[in-house]
């Protein structure tokens, strides 16, 4: 049987390599995509649990709601009952209920704490409504009018982004950058230690063979990547994509390319693979918290975003989510993309020069 | 015929240190050479400059007639290397490793098997090369390095951390290597394995080549005595001061120890006298040319 080309063959053998490795791929795949699961999963359900309610004695508004109005209250409120004032303020002191409602004569009183501010303002809120309602109810009851206004309430789509929408692009960003960089640092002091680097020296294949087959298996992982990862956010958490997602993909070859450049500096300036897959670390996983990879930067101070600008995931993030998510075009991509490719030469011409064969 | 290596004056220098200071060395095809030296002797620079990993300081280098350096392409094929680190891709098993090295050099799968069965290694084909022994792992590496059937080859401490019994096993690999008129050079510290498999060892130390020649070139010149023991009981000590030929006789554990530089005239002389069981006779060795050159205190 004749032998592949030397790019297939040294392709195969790269790919295998990674494969076969166990860390390697939980750090690359298992691992952002437990963040995925955590942010999509836990962070995604955003509505507030019912308003824990105990009604003290009849309360005549409560119990004379018309249907559609009780299943309006029901959907908000949690009711219990009980007789005990006291013990039911007690309770809502403690925490174990939200607010305590009592009716003393024309009044409609509610006992609550302001240490749930979100759930004191809901309470108070909906308990207006419900009076206001009531009372604009009896007022066109007694003048046989119908009120002149009335309200409509309907949800649209929050403009902000849901969770899932937010932080997939992000922490795609992320792993495809963890990898890269760990490939190319662990891959550069790997051969470097085992001298396979001159061994390849010493064999009829041309340095861009080699380059090219690491390159390419990189880029294959970072591709499988953005597949695991829209395939699980749109199967499990809802994720949908908008119309120019495909941009992703030379997104993400760009993408590799600047982060590999970045893996092969570490691998340059330390002398152990340990050494080089923790200086990658050292430089990815902070740049992935300034980026945005993990909360967004919106909310952060100036000084933060400037500093923010200056890192490549960043600008990865930013382009990965306006055309996966924020329905920008194509063309919104271009400049990212410029931007991760100078930042790619000019790593790889700074690892270049500290390049050396030996690692003593 | 053009000379497989020839090395003109050759000098590299790290720093202030000379780890090969201004050697010249001229090994013909078909010749099995080894490279004798201590540890830190320049020998693994030496073979280095010599394969084109590094620019030669100073003075020329050629191999089958062609400079090696810059990084000379049409060289690549003819020659085979095996360095001194385990140079293997990570997590691929035997077979794969061979098959990777195949299409590098543009040969068939086919050739690649053969090599793993003629080092021994089919039973191990599916076993990845992080989980081989120290023996496997050289022979993978020394048919990594002929998988091409290369002209010259280069091997860099091919039994270095092997146990008695590995490196005998490699010895019967090694010493058909040049069958067929391929040149081999070697590098190692044993003194024994360069006496068995080498056509002619070149001795280095401190960066300079001390001697090259045939081993028992070597020895004869190094004029050691031989030392002939024989068995308790057969001999007086005074008895055997008298033999002629004999200049120095002591009396050891194991029986009278006779020094001699004529071992012929004395064994002779026992043999008539009827006193030959159990002799022992022991001449130089390459060590001993070795210690005599590179001296006998330790380095650290």
């Amino acid at each position: 049987m004749t032998s592949p080309s030397a790019f297939t063959a040294l392709s195969l053998a790269i790919l295998k390599g990674f494969v076969r490795d166990k860390t390697s791929v939980f750090f690359a795949v298992i691992f952002p995509l437990m963040f995925l699961v955590l942010f999509g999963g836990l962070f995604s359900d955003q509505d507030q649990s019912k308003v824990e309610l105990i009604q003290v004695g009849g309360v005549a508004l409560v119990d004379g709601l018309p249907d559609d109005a009780r299943e309006a209250f029901d959907e908000t409120f949690e009711v219990e009952r009980s007789d005990d004032l006291d013990a039911a303020i007690a309770e809502v002191r403690k925490g174990d209920a939200d607010v305590a409602l009592e009716q003393q004569g024309d009044q409609l009183v509610a006992h609550y704490t302001q240490t749930e501010q979100v759930k004191a303002a809901i309470t108070q809120g909906a308990l207006r409504a419900f009076v206001d309602g009531a009372n604009v109810a009896q007022l066109s009851a007694e003048s046989g009018q119908p009120p002149t206004f009335t309200l409509e309430t309907e949800r649209v789509e929050d403009e902000s982004l849901t969770t899932i929408q937010f932080v997939t692009p992000g922490l795609l960003g992320w792993a495809v950058a963890m990898s890269a960089a760990f490939g190319a640092a662990a891959t550069l002091q790997g051969w470097r230690q085992s001298k396979l680097l001159r061994r390849l020296q010493l064999a009829p294949v041309s340095t861009r063979t080699v380059v090219g087959a690491r390159v390419t298996v990189t880029v294959a992982i970072a591709l499988a990547q953005l597949a695991i990862f829209i395939g699980l956010g749109a199967a499990a958490f809802g994720l949908t994509l908008t119309g120019s997602w495909w941009m992703s993909i030379p997104l993400l070859v760009v993408g590799t390319l600047c982060f590999m450049a970045l893996g092969l500096l570490a691998g340059a300036v330390t002398t152990t693979v340990e050494g080089a897959v923790n200086a990658a670390n050292f430089v990815v996983l902070p740049m992935a918290f300034l980026s945005g990879s993990f909360f967004p930067l919106d909310a952060t101070p100036g000084w933060l975003q400037a500093i923010s600008n200056a890192l490549p995931l960043k600008h990865l993030n930013e382009a990965m989510m306006d055309v996966m998510v924020r329905g920008e075009g194509p063309s919104s991509a271009l400049v990212p993309m410029g931007i991760l490719a100078a930042f790619a030469l000019v790593v790889t011409l700074v690892a270049a020069r500290l390049f050396r064969w030996e690692t003593s | 015929m053009t000379r497989a290596i020839e090395v003109e004056n050759l000098t590299m220098t790290y720093g202030t240190l000379r780890a090969v200071d201004d050697v010249s060395l001229s090994v013909e095809q078909g010749e099995f050479v080894g490279i004798l030296g201590p540890n830190g002797a320049g020998k693994t620079t030496t073979l280095e400059t010599i394969e084109g990993l590094r620019r030669p300081d100073r003075g020329s280098v050629t191999v089958l007639g062609q400079p090696v350096w810059p990084r000379n392409a049409g060289l690549l094929p003819r020659i085979g290397v095996q360095l001194q680190a385990s140079s293997f891709f990570e997590r691929l098993t035997a077979r794969e490793q061979m098959h990777t090295f195949a299409a590098l050099y543009g040969v068939r799968t086919s050739v690649a098997d053969d090599w793993l069965e003629r080092v021994g290694l089919v039973d191990k084909a599916d076993t990845r090369v992080e989980d081989l022994s120290g023996g496997q792992t050289q022979r993978l590496s020394i048919a990594s390095a002929l998988v091409h059937d290369p002209e010259l080859v280069f091997l860099d401490e091919p039994t270095a951390a092997l146990d008695p019994q590995a490196r005998r096993n490699l010895w019967d690999l090694l010493s058909g290597l040049n069958d067929s008129g391929r040149t081999v050079v070697l590098t190692t510290h044993y003194m024994d394995e360069a006496e068995v498999l080498c056509d002619r060892v070149a001795i280095m130390d401190s960066g300079r080549i001390l001697q090259f020649d045939s081993p028992s070139a070597l020895i004869r010149r190094l004029d050691a005595p031989a030392r002939i023991t024989v068995a308790p009981g057969q001999l007086q000590l005074d008895e055997a001061r008298r033999i002629d030929g004999v200049d120095e006789a002591a009396e050891g554990s194991d029986g009278v120890v006779l020094v001699t530089r004529q071992p012929t005239v004395v064994v002779s002389r026992l043999a008539e006298t009827d006193q030959l069981d159990g002799v022992r006779v022991q001449t130089g060795t390459l060590e001993d040319v070795f210690l005599d050159l590179t001296g006998r205190e330790y380095r650290a």
